[in-house]
């Protein structure tokens, strides 16, 4: 039977779907408006879907297109709707506080990708051929999620950098390792999901004590006060 | 068998829970299922005794000598928490009214943590490993923030926010590993499974396991608590019921260290180098002086002994950072002693707290005069924890102190250095706590729960002077494991 798209072609969709997702990753970096940020999540997700679906036509291996669905249908889809209508019930308005302006934030990403790259480098050489790069990509997608993280004020887009991280994880799992074993998989899923119900409780919590949910609020803990 | 079947009976115990875990009722389910999961555990030891290491499920759960001391520890505590938090939670029920709603979750979430050590122990696939110290973290949060007050949120959103980044690492790490395993052991669940990993790894990549053992230490030390990456830990010692201080101290941090553990002698065989060892040793001297000199500027007992915590934790990493029969022997007897008295450190504590309604230290005094029994107990614990005689840390700290001369003796200044701060941090304390002149109590508390504080205390004392012979045999074992 002849396979409806060669290997090279199915290769280099792979490929360009990891250049958009570290090209996502930068939007999410630069990304000021709350709901900009969710829906960049969204798209992040199904790139993360579509990838795991090109590695199992790849390897035909009939378990990746388990965790393509799950994949698509919790990190595409559910996770961001819930997002959304947290955002709506909660009110939160106007743009995330950022503690460095977007230019340096980016120029600091571009130096964390080069880092990443260069740390992913010396792996390289025992990948199969076809995930070259695919590590730095998920390593540098990493490390912005966790910039983005630590340079945002508030709650929701902390939680946001959380997800994104947590893409970059599946992301290095699927393409640069052709998968992890799908009971791995199902329990990493299953606790990013009750991961994102708790913190949704919370921001509840959150805003009933404090009436806001900008985490500068929550800055009380320190040593000496 | 054995195994699976005391997962799915610390695991029952979470719905159960969760629909029945309130009031008088509530307690005892508690107290029943950690009784069931602890008379289990000795099962399980009995098992091992006479058929070696024990696996269940084509291998995914396994038991060796390491998983078996901890599993066993993790079955004391978790009877003496249920026992201890039976009067205990009692009480923080009426001081906060929590609802009924409040009270299962209590004891659901408890349970959920406690299953998820079980799990994490057991399991041999160490995607699983991660999978059960994610759900232990997700599980705590919660009880954390059981208070739903400004402070306890704070202390929660940090604890998860922290933990969940050293988490999303650690999972980094985890699937380097099974990258560099797949050329070795081919795809699917057999290339995660430690004990295969164990037999092949000297045909592992070593640039991808020594890149992985980095993140798999930052992202599992967080949870340890190794300095810097602590700042979570006081807080979430500080704002969470006694009880759950205890466990946090006594379990999680003693099973994330496990966990390390695991991935240093996979990293040990296929570098073929000390990088991992090397790392432990200097960040657990790093936590040992910095934990120590916090712990004397701190005025508040929960965040004191929380600080102690990651001293102790940076100790039991130098001695496996130290590595060879002697200070791997004596890292997991202070393991062992030091979950056993620090959990009864926290059990004393939350009572005195519960009593003067505060957990300043400069309100916490006089106690021997009003209360000779919780005097008595504060008092013993915190002998044992600071290491007096004949208490097992005392051995223990000896026999690491010794090894430290034999193989790295600059390191041996800088370890008493620690210790001698430690100590002087809470002694004077001790000594203002059961000494000073006495305060009038703020909440009337009946007494109760101390048998448990003085069966672990018992354990202590007994470990120090004499140890079993079969657990003896078991540490031997772990050497093996570890080298």
């Amino acid at each position: 039977m002849r396979p409806f798209l060669d290997l090279f072609s199915l290769l280099s969709i792979l490929k360009f779907l990891a250049a958009w997702m570290l090209l996502l990753s930068f939007a999410l970096l630069a990304q000021r408006r709350l709901l900009s940020l969710i829906h960049l999540l969204a798209w992040q997700g199904i790139t993360l879907a579509l990838s795991t679906a090109m590695v199992a036509v790849l390897t035909g291996d009939r378990l990746l297109w388990v965790s393509a669905t799950l994949t698509l249908s919790l990190k595409g889809l559910l996770i961001p709707f819930l997002l959304h209508r947290l955002l709506r019930r909660l009110q939160v308005r106007g743009d995330v506080e950022m503690s460095l302006n977007v230019a340096s934030v980016q120029l600091l990403g571009i130096v964390l990708v080069i880092f990443a790259f260069a740390l992913a480098a010396p792996l390289a050489g025992s990948l199969p051929a076809a995930t070259h790069g695919m590590l730095g990509i998920a390593l540098a997608a990493f490390l912005l999620a966790f910039l983005m993280m630590i340079t945002r004020r508030k709650a929701i887009s902390e939680v946001v950098g959380f997800l994104a991280m947590d893409n970059a994880l599946f992301f290095g799992a699927t393409s640069a390792t052709l998968g992890m074993p799908l009971i791995v998989e199902l329990g990493i899923a299953l606790d990013a999901l009750i991961a994102f119900l708790i913190l949704g409780v919370f921001f509840f919590h959150i805003r009933e004590s404090f009436e806001s949910l900008d985490l500068h609020w929550l800055e009380h803990l320190r040593e000496n006060q | 068998m054995i195994l699976l079947w005391l997962l799915v009976v610390v695991a029952l115990g979470i719905p159960v829970l969760a629909f029945l875990g309130d009031g008088r009722r509530g307690r005892w389910i508690f107290m029943t299922i950690n009784f069931a999961v602890f008379l289990l555990s000795l099962l399980a030891a009995w098992e091992f005794l006479r058929h070696g290491p024990l696996t269940a499920l084509a291998d995914e759960l396994r038991m060796d000598a390491l998983s078996l001391i901890l599993v066993l520890l993790n079955g004391v505590i978790g009877l003496t928490t249920a026992w201890f938090s039976a009067s205990y939670w009692q009480q923080e029920v009426e001081h906060h009214h929590f609802s009924k709603g409040r009270q299962r979750l209590y004891h659901a979430m408890f349970q959920s943590f406690l299953a998820t050590m079980f799990l994490a122990l057991l399991s041999n696939n160490m995607g699983i490993l991660w999978v059960a110290l994610e759900g232990a973290t997700l599980s705590t949060v919660l009880l954390v923030s059981l208070q739903r007050s400004g402070e306890s949120l704070e202390a929660a959103w940090k604890y998860f926010i922290l933990c969940g980044v050293g988490l999303a690492m650690a999972l980094f790490g985890t699937i380097l590993l099974y990258f560099a395993a797949q050329p070795v052991l081919g795809d699917g669940a057999k290339a995660l499974l430690w004990s295969a990993l164990h037999q092949h790894a000297s045909q592992l990549n070593g640039t991808v396991l020594t890149l992985a053992f980095v993140f798999v230490f930052v992202g599992y030390g967080t949870k340890v608590g190794f300095a810097p990456l602590n700042t979570w830990l006081p807080d979430a010692h500080a704002a969470g019921p006694s009880t759950v201080s205890a466990v946090l101290s006594g379990l999680l941090l003693n099973v994330a260290l496990y966990a390390i553990l695991r991935f240093k002698s996979l990293t040990d065989a296929a570098s073929g180098t000390d990088f991992a060892a090397h790392l432990l040793l200097a960040f657990g001297l790093l936590s040992l002086l910095l934990a120590a000199f916090s712990m004397l500027r701190q005025h508040d007992v929960k965040r004191l002994f929380a600080y102690s915590s990651v001293e102790h934790m940076g100790l039991i990493a130098i001695a496996f950072g130290l590595g060879g029969p002697l200070a791997i022997f004596a890292g997991v007897l202070h393991m062992m002693g030091h979950s056993l008295a620090k959990s009864s450190v926290f059990f004393s504590v939350g009572r005195a707290v519960q009593e003067a309604d505060s957990r300043e230290l400069k309100d916490l005094r006089g106690i021997l005069k009003l209360r000779p029994t919780l005097g008595w107990s504060l008092l013993l614990s915190i002998l044992a924890i600071v290491g007096m005689p004949p208490g097992s840390l005392f051995l223990s700290e000896f026999l690491i102190v010794v090894a430290s001369i034999q193989r790295a003796w600059f390191t041996t200044p800088l370890l008493l250095l620690g210790l001698g701060i430690a100590f002087a941090a809470i002694f004077p304390r001790l000594l203002h706590m059961l000494l000073g002149e006495p305060r009038t109590p703020q909440v009337l508390v009946r007494a109760g729960g101390f048998s448990p504080i003085f069966l672990q205390l018992f354990a202590v004392l007994l470990l120090g002077v004499w140890i079993p012979a079969a657990l003896a045999g078991w540490m031997h074992n772990v050497v093996g494991i570890l080298q």
